[in-house]
């Protein structure tokens, strides 16, 4: 049985159980908003709300670093601090929150395997009480864009054809049958996929109770799909959450020294006049 | 919202698979407290698309399944030819 690549980068509910209250260690709920923090959260955490504190909705680009600074100062979290992100919706929006600590340089960041969903399934406890904190001072680094692919890149990447392209959506958006998963507004103006994506679901990744796969099986799933570690790897898939948890998967479970989350996703690349788009099963150019 | 709860453990929890609007949907409910919650997701993907609370589970999971009937809906299917 193989093992993960960085461990560490993960822990389990029993040990966030054991070490909620430690004093190095921030636990934070992320989500796309704060309402099931709000009905009741892990004793200990704070609540993030990625729509309003880790996106610019301005800019449609993540918070600038002097934001990011401020975020970490008062959610009490100093360089060495250790910090645990768990959420709802799967942890799609923890990993994000993962990933853009990442790019501001924090070295000791993990995530709660399975989330706020195997939390509750396994019956531990739900407080409302918001803790109170004590503001940290912060010192982010210059962003790491090395693990972020831009619009250029993509295009360039989908001309080359050197990359491996992950669409993480479901097989219904990938195809083209819908332009955002069911119940969800439409943010594009058109469905399908970037040409030469492959399609693996962010959920093939995980077990039933949201808990990731064993390396072994992680290992097979990209690698039958020819999402190998030799070559570059740029992740999509609508808004970009769901591809920074593959992109978590494939960066820090298997050790890909090559992956990128293209956080423009569906939404930035199926809006754009005259970009080349496959719809149906991959390789059906439109 | 749910009445202030300090140190409670969900109980009953609960979660099936229905179709709504043509959709597959997960429902999740759960007792925290003295109220029921309950959750929604759309199967694939797995984002949450609605909640519902009450003091029974059924007037949670009908507020929270009346909510998501409305989203699924608006969800329209394209033709791919």
């Amino acid at each position: 049985m193989g093992t993960y690549a960085h461990p560490e980068v993960l822990v389990d509910t029993e040990w966030v159980a054991q070490h909620a209250q430690d004093p190095n260690v921030r636990l934070v709920e992320v989500d796309v908003d704060t309402k099931s923090y709000e009905q009741g959260h892990i004793r200990g955490a704070l609540a993030w709300n990625w729509s309003e504190e880790l996106s610019d909705p301005v800019t449609r680009d993540i918070i600038p670093k002097e934001s990011f600074e401020r975020l970490m100062e008062r959610s009490g979290i100093a360089n060495d601090t250790t910090v645990v992100l768990y959420g709802d919706n799967n942890n799609w929006f923890a990993a994000w929150a993962f990933w853009q600590m990442k790019i501001y340089g924090h070295d000791d960041v993990r995530l709660m395997n399975g989330g706020r969903k195997k939390w509750i399934e396994e019956g531990r406890e739900l407080v409302q009480d918001i803790p109170t904190v004590q503001p940290a001072t912060y010192r982010a680094k210059e962003p790491d864009y090395s693990i972020r692919a831009f619009l250029p890149e993509v295009q360039r990447q989908v001309e080359e054809g050197k990359a491996a392209l992950v669409d993480v959506r479901s097989p219904a958006e990938f195809t083209g049958e819908i332009l955002a998963p069911p119940g969800l507004s439409e943010t594009a103006q058109r469905g399908g996929h970037i040409p030469g994506a492959h399609n693996i679901p962010w959920g093939q990744a995980c077990n039933e109770d949201g808990t990731f796969k064993s390396a072994d099986e992680l290992k097979d799933l990209y690698q039958r799909q020819e999402v190998t570690p030799d070559k570059p790897v740029v992740a999509y898939c609508r808004i970009g959450e769901r591809s920074s948890h593959t992109w978590f998967v494939l960066r820090y479970l298997l050790g890909y020294p090559d992956v990128k989350n293209y956080d423009g996703s569906w939404t930035e690349w199926g809006n754009l006049v005259r970009a080349p788009i496959e719809r149906g099963q991959a390789g059906a150019r439109t | 919202m749910a009445g202030k709860v300090s140190g409670s453990r969900p109980q009953d929890y609960m979660r099936r698979r229905e179709r709504a609007e043509g959709w597959d949907i997960d429902i999740v409910s759960y007792k925290l407290g003295e109220r029921y919650l309950c959750e929604i997701d759309n199967v694939d993907p797995g984002a949450r698309i609605a909640r519902g609370e009450g003091v029974t589970r059924e007037e949670a999971e009908r507020s929270a399944l009346e909510a998501a009937r409305k989203r699924l809906a608006m969800t329209r299917r394209h033709s791919l030819h």
